[in-house]
């Protein structure tokens, strides 16, 4: 027990002093699933509103099929990604192997089919009077598009925090793609991993205190938004 | 050139008609109103009319030129347009931003943008509130708002689809006199649909009745109310009283006509001896009387009352004269002659008050 209080002592301590070890791996963890969070948005966003306006044969197939991309273990996408960017896959060529960038794509792939989901759902929570509305009003399609997002931006906003609280708490596809390389490829999750491993609790609990710490933030803004 | 031409268009969903072959002319400053039961077609001739889906068969002229053509013409005419729905669709977003994107759209500038915007919520009595999110207005409101919204890109064309419809009779009448404004003030062509007949008469110029997808009857409001062309028109203008019968004589335009229980009504006609008609006879165009009086009207009928309806400052009588006959008068004088059911009357109407039509 006095292990555990000692550890926790010792992590508020590195917090405190924001510790170099424990600021790099944070900052690290938070610039890669940002940018893989902002690149996933900026695919997703598009593409949701392409989906949701335009009929075509199998768009409910499609859907559904997006919604069961939600759960897809982060190994499984580590897996996909290890195969096609290996040295003997078809990208192989880049050597993005063990890097942050294998990891940002890889993250991209993790949650582009919640995020797009979520889009789909949040344009479709948007009445149908609305675009019509737009339309009599002389809005052009994009335009009415733009308004569309604009009304279901609250959903919209919630879908993209989700998608992030998805990116920066995986481990799986961070270790299998990154490598957990001490200051290069070593995030939040994968230090934790390790470092519990090898008895060092200290630097996991104040890297987990952290993780709690923004999952508590995006949950704040989450549920602000919801009341709005 | 009329600003707005329908030819032959036909609308069907799921192979079920929804118009059928509407011939429509509008005139450039002219208010014309739809009127017809509910599910007679109103809405979807107004949306077809704003180019926002088209027709099954038959064209769409606006100012001279084919908006069935390409969607890019449609898109150009449609923002010449402004079309307000029944419930009002107000965006999630402040009452000015719901005005003022209208114009944005149109890529006006900020400052004109302004301008404009302030002048109509000063119309709208909303100036106040227009930082309020337009989502927490009432019915009202938010109609006056989807009005604001419509005119403010000052469109030659405003379609109204019963805009009064879902709303108190305060609020509606607000709405109403500010369709009336927008009228004396914009001269902008107006095309609303209503069921509402007595709407229809105080706002439009011209009145076509749409009943079962197809315009029956189009003119002069007056006209269509004293003079409907088919039964089906005269029960919705609210001709309480269609009687069958056959015409028995005409002399100079002066014809007698043989209803049921053997009597007769005169009534003015060019039809001749033999035909088959009916008569339509406004109930607000029927006297009544406890004693018989001498007066010029032609038709003199003794009845008794079977029921007794009041309907705010007007009641309704129904009489059995050897046939139905239903009378509306005001509250205070069915009070005054102690009309009540059971009770023998007179029934007066002059001869001009009976509409003839052929039965078909």
């Amino acid at each position: 027990m006095s292990e555990i209080w000692q550890g926790l002592v010792k992590a508020v301590e590195l917090i405190v002093t924001l510790d170099p070890e424990v600021m790099e791996i944070a900052g690290r963890s938070l610039v890669i699933s940002v940018t893989a969070t902002l690149l996933a948005t900026i695919i997703c966003l598009p593409l949701g509103s392409l989906i949701h306006f335009n009929r075509f044969i199998g768009k409910r197939t499609l859907i559904n099929l997006i919604q069961t991309f939600y759960s897809i273990p982060t190994v499984v996408v580590g897996l996909l990604v290890f195969i096609l960017f290996s040295r003997i896959g078809p990208f192989g060529v880049f050597n993005l192997m063990f890097t942050p960038t294998i990891m940002v794509i890889g993250q991209v792939i993790l949650i582009s089919p919640i995020l797009l989901g979520l889009v789909i759902t949040a344009f479709s929570g948007v009445d149908k009077a609305i675009p019509e509305t737009a339309h009599s009003l002389g809005a052009s399609d994009f335009q009415t598009v733009t308004l569309v997002l604009k009304e279901a931006r609250f959903a919209v906003i919630a879908a993209v925090l989700l998608a992030f609280g998805r990116a920066i708490s995986e481990v799986g596809l961070a270790l299998m793609v990154g490598g957990n390389i001490k200051g290069f490829t070593r995030v939040f999750t994968t230090a934790i991993s390790l470092e519990t491993s090898k008895g060092d609790i200290e630097l996991s609990i104040a890297l987990g205190i952290i993780l709690i710490l923004i999952a508590l933030i995006i949950n704040i803004a989450l549920n602000r938004l919801q009341q709005r | 050139m009329p600003l707005i031409e329908t030819v032959d268009l036909c609308q069907k969903y799921d192979r079920r008609d929804i118009l059928k072959n509407i011939n429509l002319r509008v005139e450039r400053g002219e208010v014309f109103a739809l009127i017809g039961p509910t599910g007679a077609g109103k809405t979807t001739l107004l949306r077809l009319l704003d180019l926002l889906e088209m027709p099954t068969s038959g064209k769409i002229y606006f100012d001279g030129r084919d908006a069935t053509e390409s969607k890019k013409v449609r898109f150009q005419m449609r923002r010449r347009m402004a079309f307000v729905t029944q419930k009002p669709m107000v965006f999630n977003l402040s009452i000015y931003d719901n005005i003022a994107y209208g114009l944005k759209w149109r890529g006006e500038k900020k400052g004109a943008i302004q301008t404009k915007v302030n002048g109509i919520l000063e119309m709208i009595d909303l100036s106040a509130y227009q930082n309020r999110n337009a989502r927490t207005l009432s019915g009202g409101e938010a109609q006056r708002v989807a009005i604001a919204r419509a005119i403010v890109t000052e469109p030659e064309v405003l379609l109204l689809d019963e805009p009064t419809a879902n709303l108190d009779p305060l609020s509606a009448a607000k709405v109403e006199e500010l369709i009336t404004g927008i009228i004396h003030q914009y001269r902008t062509t107006v095309v609303m649909a209503t069921h509402d007949m007595s709407q229809g008469q105080r706002l439009a110029k011209r009145i076509g009745v749409l009943i079962n997808g197809e315009i029956i009857q189009a003119g002069d409001p007056r006209e269509v109310f004293t003079s409907p062309q088919s039964r089906e028109v005269a029960e919705f203008v609210g001709v309480d009283n269609i009687l069958d019968g056959v015409i028995v004589s005409q002399e100079g335009g002066m014809v007698a006509v043989k209803i049921g229980g053997n009597k007769k009504v005169e009534a003015i006609s060019d039809y001749l001896a033999g035909e088959e008609v009916y008569l339509c006879i406004r109930p607000e165009e029927i006297t009544l009387t406890l004693s018989e009086t001498t007066s010029s009207a032609r038709n003199l009928f003794i009845g008794q009352i079977t029921r007794v309806v009041s309907a705010g400052p007007l009641s309704r009588i129904e009489l059995d004269c050897g046939f139905r006959l239903v009378v509306l008068v005001t509250r205070r004088s069915a009070e005054e002659l102690g009309l009540e059911k059971g009770k023998q009357v007179y029934a007066t109407f002059k001869a001009t008050g009976v509409h003839i039509l052929r039965s078909n």
